[in-house]
């Protein structure tokens, strides 16, 4: 049965079916497949006596080349760590003032606090360490507990509010909320607050201001100082500068004296090693120079 | 659709959708504190509408004994059309979160907007809602012709195809409440796998009693491929969703396989998934569309076999090039890639074997965009497959794994092989089966063309581009010894790859919308009577007697 038939095109005869008008040429298989498959199947079999392959009872061939993943691995981490040594030992041991003064471990600082400080600290104060609102800039030299690479090195290690035991703990008060101060008051220190860092702002009632100052000497200056400079051993801000992290507008002011305020920065103790929290506070230290 | 019916199979038809509606009564019920009752309201609902839709048309006349006569393909029509609805839907999604890629905010804070909820009903809607009904719709087609047997009975189509349907819709609002079982292409929960598993083991039996009934003594490539598409799937399908529900009211459930086992057995399924829903299946709608729109032979039946018999074993083993570098253990990611190594040869077989089918075609490629549509699929299922063994090589896989280089290869094979060969499948059958002769505007079809391939270029290259820049990203040390670039970094560097990504989307999206407008206006247009081709009906009477051939 079947009809066979010679297409005109290739020269090649059909199969002899036909279905639905499809028919199927009986041509041979190029060489040049039987060729490639060899090269595969070759490179295979060669693959599997090199390398561990195929499973034997409870375990498997090792394979001549007896390579095994888990080992290098173990070994370049540890060849890539020694390499390293070169000046992560010396950032280990010297103080932050030596490692400062050299400037070939301060490269190694930079190049490695770049990427330790996007993949662990950009996501709350943003990529280039500018902060955002609720989360302070790190490239001012207002810092809450203080901006010397130890205190940095501290408020990384420790975290602000965080779960560690030692950890730095500061708390704006809520004095609206809590009723510590009645609405109209918490005016008056709005206005006094904004005279510190906006002593020309047109909307201020000096009135106001001068009642705020006071109300401000009674409920305030014991956190911020009498001069509201702040007080980097309470976390307590600056607030005469022009930097804020939760913004220095009437309205925002006025919602921190309300309700308070509580920041959070984690602890990193565990989960960066003290090598990169020293490279971190360094790195962060020398970014506020290159600023200037 | 009902009178098409014979009265026992109306019977049959309310008998199920009485037993779906009671099913969904009790999930409804049992599960009215979970996603789980609102999935049991959907089916409750899809049952009261079937049984509405039956006992509307239940008295009407007996079909005539004439139908057997014809092939039946009213099941195909609906589900040519259901698959265009499902394109439009999987790939609209699928543009928005290329979108939400580049601009993640533009998820509005509500949970069911968010990337991971969203990306798998761009997954499925493509693969199961677009791939899936076209394969199923094809197949009957060509089923009946290749075997010139008629369907064995009018309702298990209806059956496999609205069953499958409900799947789809049960999977997709489930990942929008947050249902899955977070194993990547098997993401619906455990009540929706029974389910398929009923209709998917119902479309193995059908396809297996047209064939009893075939006419032609041979069975044709194209149908050992849907075969293959059929059976494998369902098997990888009940292993990959071997799980425990937490409750009989509750959508939740814990897999059977923990650990490295649970990777390894879902990504044997994931790889096969790949060749067999998106390989095999599409495979055996070319073997037929092709070489019938070119009006030329196959090239070489034996080299058809050499690639059936050859995807149909290498694929098996290379689910481990997934893995590696990670838990699992060496000796089985260096098996999964050097199968993976000797699987490009059957897959170039196959797409070498389509192309020179060609010959003595190429004038009809340059002028018929249907079949450069075919064309074309072919040339980038080579492409992809050539890919895909290079990066199941495990050094280049330690560049690509992770990065975008792999979603770009996806989409290769999904756009470029994938949808291709079935738009091209599609404008070939639209005017078959409506008896059109030709489509509404071939010029439109000529457009549809060209923004698909544009679309796709542009999608492969920028994830080509932006995948292999974030792998050396990652990689790269800085003379310290330490790693040159934060992960934000990389992400910086992909933004404009995913925004020229997104474009790329919008134009194959775009490109489907036109395609649906064509088909409907084509369905709309005048019938013309001169088309009916005068070999288009079955061979009534018993089966012939069946001789089998190598490799069948």
């Amino acid at each position: 049965m079947g009809h066979f038939e010679r297409d005109p095109h290739t020269g090649h005869m059909t199969t002899g079916h036909e279905w639905n008008g499809i028919t199927e040429l009986n041509t041979p298989v190029p060489k040049v497949i039987w060729l490639f498959l060899a090269c595969t199947v070759i490179f295979a079999i060669g693959y599997w006596i090199l390398m561990p392959t195929w499973p034997i009872g409870r375990t498997y061939t090792k394979g001549l080349l007896g390579d095994d993943v888990r080992h290098d691995v173990a070994q370049s981490v540890k060849q890539a760590a020694l390499d390293r040594s070169v000046w992560s030992a010396r950032i280990e041991k010297e103080s932050f003032a030596d490692i400062q003064k050299d400037p070939r471990l301060m490269d190694a600082v930079r190049e490695t606090g770049r990427a330790l400080f996007g993949d662990n600290c950009a996501a709350c104060h943003g990529r280039n360490a500018q902060g955002g609102k609720g989360f302070p800039n790190l490239t001012t030299s207002s810092w809450l507990w203080g901006g010397t690479p130890e205190a940095i090195f501290q408020t990384l290690t420790v975290g602000i509010n965080s779960a560690h035991p030692d950890t730095r703990t500061s708390q704006m008060p809520a004095f609206g909320k809590d009723g510590m101060l009645p609405r109209a008051d918490i005016d008056k220190v709005v206005a006094f607050v904004r005279s510190l860092s906006q002593p020309n702002a047109k909307d201020l009632d000096p009135t106001k201001v001068a009642a705020g100052k006071e109300l401000f000497a009674a409920n305030c200056a014991s956190c911020h100082g009498e001069n509201a400079t702040g007080n980097t051993e309470m976390g307590a801000p600056n607030l005469t500068d022009a930097f804020w992290i939760y913004g220095g507008d009437a309205q925002s002011i006025e919602t921190t004296l309300w309700n308070g305020r509580q920041g959070h920065m984690p602890t990193w103790e565990n989960r960066l090693s003290e090598l990169d929290r020293k490279i971190l506070a360094l790195y962060l230290v020398d970014l506020r120079k290159a600023d200037k | 659709m009902i009178a098409q019916l014979t009265k026992s199979e109306r019977q049959s038809a309310l008998v199920i959708l009485l037993a779906l509606a009671v099913v969904g009564l009790a999930m409804a019920a049992g599960g009215r504190h979970d996603p789980f009752g609102v999935h049991g309201a959907i089916v409750l609902l899809a049952a009261i509408l079937g049984i509405f839709g039956v006992i509307s048309g239940y008295y009407a006349p007996e079909p005539s004994p004439d139908r057997l006569d014809s092939y039946y393909d009213s099941p195909t029509k609906f589900g040519i059309i259901v698959a265009m609805v499902w394109a439009v839907i999987g790939m609209a999604v699928g543009d928005w979160v290329a979108w939400l890629l580049a601009y993640p905010e533009w998820t509005f804070d509500a949970a069911w907007a968010s990337f991971g909820r969203l990306r798998p009903v761009h997954t499925s809607g493509v693969i199961f809602g677009f791939g899936g009904n076209a394969l199923i719709a094809t197949s009957f087609y060509v089923m009946q012709r290749t075997t010139r047997a008629r369907l064995p009975d009018q309702l298990t189509p209806w059956f496999v195809l609205f069953g499958y349907n409900l799947f789809c819709i049960i999977a997709a609002t489930g990942y929008l409440m947050g249902v899955t079982q977070s194993r990547e292409y098997a993401e619906p929960e455990w009540y929706a796998d029974i389910w398929l598993v009923i209709v998917w083991v119902t479309y193995f039996i059908l396809y297996m009693r047209v064939l009893a009934r075939r006419q032609e003594p041979h069975i044709y490539v194209a149908n050992w491929y849907y075969l293959a598409f059929i059976l494998v799937v369902a098997m990888l399908h009940i292993v990959n969703n071997l799980a425990m529900p937490i409750s009989w009211g509750s959508a939740k459930s814990y897999s059977l396989f923990s650990g490295v086992q649970d990777a390894m057995t879902q990504w044997w399924y994931g790889h096969n998934a790949v060749a067999f829903f998106l390989t095999s299946g599409f495979l055996g709608m070319m073997y037929y569309y092709m070489p019938k729109r070119a009006g030329r032979p196959i090239y070489s039946y034996r080299m058809s076999i050499i690639s059936f018999w050859g995807i149909t074993f290498f694929y098996m083993w290379a689910g481990s090039h997934h893995l590696h570098y990670t838990a699992l253990p060496q000796w089985v990611q260096s098996l999964g890639m050097t199968f993976s190594v000797m699987l490009l040869v059957p897959s170039w077989v196959s797409a070498g074997n389509a192309l020179m089918t060609l010959n003595g075609a190429w004038h009809k490629v340059r002028d018929d965009a249907t079949l450069r549509f075919m064309m074309v699929a072919a040339v980038f299922y080579g492409l992809t497959t050539f890919e895909g063994s290079f990066m199941a090589i495990r050094p280049v896989n330690s560049l690509s794994h992770y990065t975008d280089w792999t979603i770009g290869h996806v989409h290769a094979g999904a756009l470029g092989w994938v949808a291709m060969i079935t738009f091209g499948a599609i404008y070939a059958s639209v005017p078959w089966l409506w008896k059109r002769e030709s489509m509404y505007s071939a010029k439109l079809v000529e457009v549809h063309f060209w923004l698909a391939l544009a679309g796709t270029v542009i999608y492969v290259f920028a994830m080509w581009n932006s995948g292999i820049i974030q792998g050396l990203m990652w990689r790269t040390y800085n003379e310290s010894g330490t790693l040159a670039y934060s992960f934000v970094d990389s992400l910086v560097a992909m933004h404009p790859y995913y925004i020229a990504r997104a474009v790329g989307g919008a134009f194959f999206l775009l490109g489907a919308i036109i395609g649906f407008y064509n088909i409907l206006m084509t369905i709309r247009s005048a019938p013309s009577v001169e088309t009916q081709n005068a070999a288009d009906f079955p061979v009534t009477g018993p089966a012939a007697a069946p001789a089998l051939q190598p490799g069948e």
